[in-house]
């Protein structure tokens, strides 16, 4: 039996490829990676007209064949048939932006050129006519000789009628289209696709484009930063803020559902495993879920309103004094929600050193992970009160956390460029994006992909960390007038890390968190609650964290604490992905070391001047 | 019918000009290619619409149909004639 026919979604960037991709497949896709390189694999199913199945793959954007940049890379090899991993298409739908035909119709030509069965999309003519652009479908069909079909990617127009074209390709039995053969003068291509693109404009009425006016503002000297600002303090308030709601409900569900089972079950080590291990662990980092995905819905939205790359575009100035491109903006900023795809975002950084600087300093930037540290410890230690209008004070100590690791980076960035990645670098060119309305459905799978990570982390890594730890820290049992913590493996192993740590103000309980949160961030928590969760006299009490947190830390030790976690040596993850990244284990060795030194000094300085203040 | 030859980068906010030459020796080869998948190419119109905040840097610049963000060392290198329309 013949494999499914793989049909290939190819397109420059910004041509509303993937929101194409995603109407045509809906839900059914799956991400995963190509062998051997970190380009995501973004493939999906969809049903031709009669029922049959076909596979299409959602190929990274490309400005030609002419790669700069890993992901064109893939994107030339898959079309070539070259890449591991991926058959050769049977078919490829192109995906052109109808308002930017002179650029887009360069690298369709090239595509056509090819000779696979191909299909055009010619894509948002809605925001085209906004634009005053009427184009002639007809007359592109002819010029170009394959089949162009108008679509709407969001509004779902046009895409019956690509099925159905591309099922009449299918159909027919392969043959070998007469090109001219592929051909790699850019400026003869570029002249081409002009001509045709004229051709194909029936008429253009000059407007005052709507991204014009919105850049007008956005990117003024003084509202433009000013604006970019306010956007990123409401983003780390809303994360605060908004999550309060939906995260109190899963904590009393998981309390009530530990309590319901603890009372289920005789007393023995197996209900001590599973209340005070899994509920108080697992439940620990699943409360958190909504301020993940508060943080993710902010990326999201900024990436697809085209927003980001303005940010980028404001802070390209200040990015270079660190010896950074703006570029290096869009990684660091995802990195604030997982610093491993802001590592891998670095792929659209050409410069090798900038590339390296970045992947470096992206770690400092606080990742999503850490939000559960920081917002127990607030939560804890920082009183619930208003400072200003809407401004409460918990939210704005994460504001200084973040802005610390912001500082610390840039920091970083700049004595690592003059030191360890000296030279290269100082480019910066992007294609700014016309705005968008964010696209609901390609929100929400973004979301879902987000949300299923996590939960399927909370499942593996974090389970089984929260397990092993419940075991070192249950065994042996405590004597009489001893404490489980003291008494137990893990306490013995806490006692050693304990007397490196103990000059930063770190108490033993943090010694003990420490280790397994380089396994997850998040663990930290997860072990924090296990530990205290065994200790507990009241058998029956599950209270909250928070509550036992308070009585046993000093004020100067959690904020200690707090400025570990700023500058923390990273996950597994994030040094697994950076080894990946750099091809080697000298760098994420590195990583590491330079980041060990940061936090413990600072937290060291954040701890010693607490204790002068007479907060110890 | 033509106005004099000028760098990019000395180019008023908002003014239209035609581009008369680019200098790709003094580009690198990765900003050479990348300048070209955008669209730079001997007489294309360009103008320049916004300036980054800090410094007057980088420059954003509509080519064509599309608008692109390039820093002002790299702007240098595109010289342009003002159109007499």
């Amino acid at each position: 039996m013949n494999p499914i026919p793989l049909v290939a979604v190819a397109g420059n960037p910004n041509a509303g490829k993937s929101a194409l991709f995603n109407a045509l497949t809906g839900a059914r896709q799956k991400v995963g990676n190509y062998p051997g390189v970190t380009v995501e694999r973004h493939v999906g199913k969809a049903s031709l007209p009669d029922g049959s199945p076909i596979e299409l793959v959602d190929l990274p954007g490309a400005y030609g064949l002419d790669p700069t940049s890993p992901d064109e890379e893939v994107t030339r090899d898959v079309l070539l048939g070259k890449q591991k991993g991926e058959r050769l298409p049977n078919a490829l739908l192109i995906v052109v932006d109808a308002s930017n035909l002179d650029n887009h119709l360069r690298f369709t030509l090239q595509l056509i050129d090819l000779g696979l069965p191909t299909v055009v999309a010619l894509n948002m003519v809605d925001l085209a006519s906004r634009d005053g652009l009427e184009l002639d479908a007809a007359k592109l069909e002819e010029e170009l000789g394959v089949p162009v079909v108008e679509t709407v990617a969001v509004r779902k127009r046009g895409l019956g009628d690509i099925m159905d074209r591309l099922h009449a390709l299918l159909r027919q039995p392969r043959q070998i289209r007469a090109g001219e053969g592929p051909t790699n003068d850019l400026l003869l291509l570029q002249r081409r696709a002009r001509q045709i693109a004229m051709g194909a404009i029936v008429s253009e009425t000059p407007v005052r484009r709507i991204t014009h006016r919105l850049d007008g503002v956005l990117l003024h000297p003084i509202a433009g930063p000013m604006i970019l600002a306010a956007i990123l303090f409401l983003m780390f308030q809303a994360v605060f803020s908004w999550s309060a709601l939906p995260a109190d409900a899963l904590e009393a569900a998981t309390i009530s559902l530990g309590r319901a089972i603890g009372a289920a079950m005789p007393d023995n080590w197996l209900r001590s495993m599973i209340v005070d291990g899994l509920f108080a662990g697992v439940g620990a980092v699943i409360v958190f879920l909504p301020q993940i995905l508060i943080l993710f819905l902010f990326i999201l939205v900024l990436e697809s309103t085209g927003y980001m790359v303005r940010a980028a575009f404001i802070m390209d100035r200040l990015m270079s004094h660190a010896g950074l491109s703006g570029r290096a903006f869009i990684p660091l900023l995802s990195s604030f929600a997982c610093a491993v795809p802001g590592i891998m975002a670095t792929r659209t950084i050409d410069d090798p050193k900038d590339r390296l600087t970045t992947i470096l300093v992206a770690p400092l930037m606080t990742c999503s992970a850490r939000l559960p540290v920081y917002t127990l410890i607030i939560a804890a230690f920082i009183p619930a009160v208003t400072v200003g209008p809407g401004i409460g004070l918990q939210g704005l100590v994460l504001f200084g956390l973040y802005v610390a690791g912001i500082a610390g980076a840039l920091l970083a960035s700049l004595v690592l460029r003059r030191t360890v990645v000296k030279g290269g670098g100082g480019h910066f060119m992007m294609e700014l994006p016309k705005y968008q309305l964010p696209r609901l459905a390609d929100v929400a799978i973004g979301l879902w992909q987000r949300a299923a990570i996590f939960l399927k982390r909370a499942g593996t890594i974090i389970l089984a960390t929260t397990i092993v730890l419940w075991a070192l820290a249950s065994f042996p049992q405590a004597g009489p007038g001893e404490k489980q913590s003291d008494a137990s493996i893990a306490g013995k192993i806490a006692d050693g890390i304990h007397a490196v740590v103990a000059p930063i103000g770190f108490n033993k309980d943090i010694s003990l968190a420490l280790l397994p949160a380089m396994a997850a961030r998040e663990v930290a928590v997860a072990a924090i609650g296990t530990v205290y969760s065994l200790d507990a006299e009241n058998e029956q009490g599950l209270v909250t964290l928070e509550q036992r947190l308070a009585g046993r830390w000093s004020l100067a030790t959690a904020l200690a604490f707090l400025a570990w976690f700023v500058f923390a040596p990273q996950c597994i993850s994030t040094i697994a992905v950076t080894r990946r990244e750099t091809n080697g284990w000298k760098w994420p060795m590195f990583m590491v070391s330079y980041l060990f030194v940061l936090a413990y000094f600072a937290a060291g300085a954040t701890y010693w001047t607490a204790v002068a203040f007479g907060l110890g | 019918m033509t106005g004099p030859i000028i760098p990019l980068d000395q180019l008023q906010l908002g003014t239209r000009a035609r581009i008369a030459a680019i200098d790709w020796a003094v580009l690198g080869e990765t900003e050479s290619s990348r300048l070209r998948h955008f669209g730079f190419d001997e007489g294309v119109a360009v103008e320049p619409l916004h300036l980054g905040p800090f410094g007057r840097d980088p420059l954003a610049v509509r080519v064509g149909r599309m608008t692109v963000a390039i820093r002002r060392s790299h702007a240098r290198a595109i010289k342009v004639t003002t159109e007499a329309a």
